[in-house]
């Protein structure tokens, strides 16, 4: 085999890895999408929230440390402990819950009805607000996420991989993060399937998400089921606040990976788990490879700045619905 | 006689075709309902009792859906009180009223539409689920025990429906009529206390009234399902029910067997016509 077909091998296996971290946020949306119809604009600053949390939590900052000296005039910074990270990721679990809860219960049971436009707008507020809250809380230095996941390429693959090709090729350069993040990301959206498949909390969660007044008739709490969605919606959110953390700090750009999420909603439609995750690594390969073959050598590169947005376009010209969506019929 | 039964307040009656009604199951006392100005529902009592088919009919707009909204929770009465097996109810959501065995069908039928019909009658057995949320999602022991029981039930109750050739089918694509048999599966997949249908029959044509009218006696036979339908065909409610409950214009102008009902003169003014004044 020929080392430039190794490499475009390689150029592929990254593409799926990144793509799998694009799921990972899309997955999130499409969760609150399907259960309640809202469009959750805020999806990245959660992801971005949560992160933060994990990683004050750990260092043991003192939240509204600011907020707090500046009113009583004290110097507290720290607890002076260090949280273990198992029992960091279970309190900011905790926290998110009740993040998931005040928001069901200070916004969006007010707005229960209303159109779907209002309930985005409401998703934008509660972005700037979150994105407030995380500054305030754990301040807007940015930090580094050492959760004691692996980086840099993976030896072990390298030196199984380097006999493939000839004496240009040297094996394949995969990073280990994106390998315990697509592992993470498989367990998560298993967990997710068998949830939402034999639970009966996940059946009640399909059930609110296909009729209200069916929902109510057979004994199902809306107020339980979103937050319960929110809840989950948050668990994913840390789940891709961690690995984006880690793979790049955790700083106010995090919030903005959820644009990237939108191209893979396009794709894979938004109500489907697994349209998601394909949307995710079509994208992921999509773009890497688009750059190897044609971006860096006739168009002078960084294609994949705007790769996915162009795809999702031409899909939303020819199949708005998305590679999985619900199909969508008017009846006259 | 059916015409003739003597109600007892405490033991209840027999009717003619012998079954054996109970004590009262339900009693609403006084409910007045308000849509802004606008009188829904004007001070109405009445009582169901156990075991027995009770029929709320009268014309458009006499607030027979919006006295079954009452009892299903869905509305919440401005004046009046809901007493459920002898015991008064506090203001409840409908979630709250289910959980405590009251199952309902609606008029513009609400189902799942994106389901099959099987998830959708297993819905209604959501109540019936008591494992944890993980034995469930990992299928352990218990879990899947439970969930072979309420599939055994499920099934019953698609014998006893005869909707066994469209189990599987998205319930979507069901025409009409089958739609509202599902519905009804639902409801009794949660083996209520007490059944609640909205217009059990309404769009259907002959034949297909006649097999609900039927389902709907068998229940009641079978599982001694207390029933209250609200229906506007009059010869349907007459055949099927013990006793009737007359509306008009939010005001209860009837109450008693088909037979009294279909001889008072107010019931007979309501139906034919007659000016209001």
């Amino acid at each position: 085999m020929s080392a430039d077909f190794l490499y475009g091998i390689e150029v592929i296996i990254n593409g799926l890895m990144a793509g799998v971290l694009y799921a990972l946020v899309a997955l999130g949306f499409v969760l609150i999408y399907k259960a309640s119809g809202i469009f959750n604009y805020a999806q990245g600053v959660m992801a971005l929230f949560s992160a933060l949390t994990l990683a004050g939590i750990m260092s043991g900052q003192v939240p509204f440390a600011h907020l707090i000296n500046a009113i009583f005039g004290t110097e507290i910074h720290y607890f002076g402990w260090e949280v273990p990270v198992l029992a960091a990721i279970v309190l900011t679990l905790v926290v998110m819950v009740v993040f998931a809860w005040c928001v069901q219960r200070f916004v969006f049971r007010h707005l229960v009805g209303q159109e779907p436009i209002i309930l985005f707008m409401a998703t934008i507020g509660l972005a700037y607000f979150l994105e407030g809250v995380g500054d305030l809380m754990w301040g807007s230095d940015i930090k580094t996420l050492a959760v004691g996941l692996p980086q840099g390429g993976s030896m072990f693959v390298e030196n199984a991989t380097s006999g493939l090709g000839g004496d240009d090729f040297y094996g394949f350069f995969i990073d280990k993060l994106d390998m315990v993040a697509t592992v993470v990301a498989i367990i998560l959206v298993a967990g997710l399937i068998a949830f939402s498949q034999y639970t009966k909390q996940g059946r009640a969660m399909r059930a609110v998400a296909d009729d209200h007044q069916a929902a109510l008739s057979v004994g199902i709490s809306l107020n339980f089921i979103w937050v319960l969605v929110w809840s989950l919606a948050g668990l994913v959110a840390l789940v891709a606040g961690v690995m984006w953390g880690a793979k790049s700090g955790v700083q106010f750009s995090l919030s903005l990976i959820a644009l990237k999420a939108l191209p893979v909603l396009m794709l894979g439609g938004f109500t489907s788990i697994p349209g998601a995750i394909v949307g995710g690594l079509i994208i992921g390969v999509g773009e890497k490879l688009f750059e190897y073959l044609i971006g860096a050598p006739f168009l002078g590169g960084a294609t994949e700045n705007w790769f996915a947005y162009v795809l999702a376009l031409l899909f939303l010209v020819f199949r708005p619905q998305g590679l999985f969506g619900e199909r969508i019929i008017e009846r006259v | 006689m059916k015409q003739n039964a003597v109600i007892d307040e405490n033991t209840g009656y027999t009717t003619e075709d012998g079954r054996k009604i109970g004590g009262v199951m339900m009693d609403l006392r006084n409910i007045t309902l308000r849509f802004g100005g606008v009188e829904a529902i004007k001070n109405i009592s009445f009582d169901i009792r156990e075991g027995e088919i009770r029929a709320i009919i009268g014309p458009n707009g006499a607030g027979k859906s919006s006295m079954l909204n009452v009892i299903s929770g869905f509305y919440k009465p401005q004046e009046g009180e809901v007493y459920f097996r002898g015991e008064k109810r506090p203001p409840l959501k409908p979630y709250q009223v289910a959980r405590q065995g009251v199952a309902r069908t609606f008029q513009n039928i609400a189902l799942f539409e994106g389901m099959s019909v099987l998830d959708n009658i297993m819905t209604g057995r959501m109540g019936h689920i008591k494992s944890n949320m993980l034995s469930q999602a990992i299928w352990a022991g218990k879990a899947q025990r439970e969930e072979n029981e309420n599939r055994e039930a499920v099934e019953r109750i698609i014998d006893f429906l005869e909707i066994q050739a469209i189990r599987k089918t998205p319930v979507g694509r069901l025409p009409y009529g089958l739609k509202k048999r599902v519905e009804l599966a639902r409801a009794l997949a949660a083996e209520p206390d007490l059944l609640l249908l909205d217009e059990p029959m309404a769009g259907m044509n002959v034949e297909e009234k006649e097999d609900m009218s039927r389902f709907i006696l068998d229940v009641n036979d079978e599982f001694g399902t207390t029933t209250a339908l609200i229906e506007h065909d009059m010869g349907v409610v007459m055949d099927l029910s013990d006793r009737v409950v007359v509306m008009d214009y939010g005001r209860k102008i009837g109450d008693g067997t088909p037979q009294e009902v279909r001889n008072n003169q107010e019931v007979i003014d309501a139906y034919l016509g007659v000016a209001h004044d």
